[in-house]
């Protein structure tokens, strides 16, 4: 088994201009994203939403600056971290993760075990 | 330096990563305290405790990545593949994974499938051998750390893994038909390898009509080889070519293929592109060309795969059943939407069917256009030569 982490990069304008029933929806969604996990032969390890970019604060070279770390169209709004066979069982996975204003990147994680 | 690490790596794929690493490192070190005294013990060493700690690295990871550690135990005859079908074709699936850029992929497949060397590889890109062994070793590395599978995709994956294999062998294949620069139109060891691919594929594959409609395509496309350049090293297209003298043995095999293929509809790109290659096969002139039934097919291919190098070379029958200007239409169509913008058959089609229209000042300008984008000897003298006619037309009617 490998794990990957599943990054969720979606437009914030979409979520700031949705209605209260329509993020409902995008909170139905997943909770049925983890449902259907082990079905697939995944585990989810964890996960998180994250506050927009609006909130967020970088360092770069001890230089505390306001903002993300990249400005682009469609920022990083959330994670999971999931584990699968292989790269194909995780993009299945990835596959049905709720990403209505964008898209997932999957990343395999870095085994620093040495096992 | 390379010898020294191969000795302790055991294999010299290996050892060519360790020394680029050593090099690597080196860049670092020697920028942070300065050049040692015998820079190339310092580079062999480097290289060494690289492979001894790869080694130790593979030991644990060797029963899972039989792809990685034993890649050269792969059989380079295709004729060996009745061995080992199930990991042959393995094998093409994971260089062909889309977890993977098509470059990648590509070479990927020479180096891991075919057989060839990092060398040779880099010979049919046209690139230095460093960024190639750089290309297939990011590859490499990708496919061990994201655990792309070593397997045959199942059922549900299948049609969508398996048009990404056939769309590397008919890549390969398309750049041996014309290579895209040089003094020769044909790079026959790349047309040759793209055959033998196919012919592989349908042996480990011999249910999918898509193989069977590649391995079709590139027979009967290939058939034309001989003809295509006339003693005098001129280009000859396809309405200037002997037809007598295409390949029959080829001919033969590519339609009994394309039949299979096509049998039961639902025929895929592979099998439409191979039945137009068909039709002008079985016709006894380009003049007496079916050239309906080519634009119907043209249209059908287009449903399945809507490529505007698909819509460009459906103009070709579109001028043959509706003329010139129709066709002019079509193209100008596609040129407006910049989706072939460095496609350097957009311009040469405008030139020809500008000339079929009289415009010859706006043909020369087409055809000079084509030319810049034309890197082919053969492909570039061809132009000049129309691009001279027009010119000299132009002056004795204005």
């Amino acid at each position: 088994m490998a794990q990957y982490l599943i990054l969720i990069y979606e437009s914030e304008e979409g979520y700031a201009k949705a209605s209260p029933e329509e993020l409902r929806a995008v909170t139905t969604a997943h909770t049925r994203f983890a449902e259907q996990i082990p079905a697939l032969g995944g585990t989810m390890l964890g996960g998180n939403a994250l506050q927009p970019t609006t909130t967020a604060t970088s360092i770069r070279e001890d230089i505390v600056t306001d903002g993300p770390f990249v400005e682009t169209k469609e920022a990083l709004g959330g994670y999971y971290l999931i584990e699968a066979a292989d790269l194909d069982q995780a993009l299945a996975i990835s596959k049905l993760c709720p990403a209505g204003f964008g898209g997932v990147e999957v990343r395999p994680i870095w085994d620093l075990s040495g096992g | 330096m390379l010898a020294a690490t191969a000795r302790v790596a055991g294999d010299i794929d290996l050892a060519e990563e360790c020394v680029q690493d050593a090099y690597v490192s080196a860049l670092d070190a020697w920028t942070r305290d300065g050049i040692p005294s015998n820079p190339a013990a310092w580079l062999t060493t480097a290289a060494r405790h690289r492979a001894v700690d790869i080694h130790r690295r593979n030991q644990t990871l060797r029963g899972k990545l039989p792809l990685l550690v034993e890649p050269d135990v792969v059989p380079a005859d295709v004729e060996d593949v009745q061995l080992i079908p199930d990991d042959r074709l393995r094998l093409v699936f994971t260089c062909c994974h889309p977890a993977l850029g098509r470059e990648a992929q590509v070479a990927l497949t020479l180096r891991l499938v075919c057989g060839l060397t990092t060398a040779e590889i880099a010979q049919v890109f046209l690139v230095p051998e460093p960024t190639m062994a750089a290309r297939v070793t990011r590859a490499k590395k990708k496919i061990a750390l994201a655990h792309i599978p070593y397997r045959v995709p199942d059922s549900a994956e299948l049609p969508d893994r398996l048009d990404a294999v056939l769309t590397v062998v008919h890549l390969l294949y398309t750049t041996g038909h014309t290579a895209p620069a040089g003094e020769q139109l044909v790079r026959a060891d790349l047309v040759d390898r793209s055959l033998g691919l196919a012919r592989m594929l349908l042996v480990l594959m011999p249910d999918e009509r898509e193989v069977r409609g590649l391995l079709a395509l590139i027979l009967l496309t290939d058939a034309r080889r001989s003809t295509r350049v006339d003693t005098a090293g001129r280009m000859l297209l396809l309405e200037e070519q002997d037809r007598t003298q295409w390949d029959r043995a080829q001919v033969t095999e590519g339609l009994a293929l394309v039949v299979n293929a096509l049998r039961g509809g639902g025929a895929g790109r592979f099998a439409v592109q191979a039945a137009i290659a068909a039709v002008h096969t079985e016709a006894p002139t380009y003049a007496d060309t079916d050239w309906r039934q080519v634009l119907e097919l043209y249209d059908e291919l287009l449903r399945r795969w809507p490529s505007p190098v698909v819509a460009l070379n459906r103009c070709v029958a579109v001028l043959m059943v509706d003329g010139p200007q129709a066709a002019l239409d079509e193209v100008d169509a596609l040129d407006a939407s910049g989706r072939l913008a460095e496609y350097r058959y957009l311009p040469a089609t405008r030139g020809d069917l500008l000339r079929r229209l009289d415009r010859f000042s706006e043909a020369a300008q087409a055809y000079r256009s084509a030319i810049a984008l034309t890197d082919n000897d053969l492909e570039r003298a061809f132009l000049a030569g129309r691009l001279s006619d027009v010119v000299e037309l132009s002056r004795s009617t204005s």
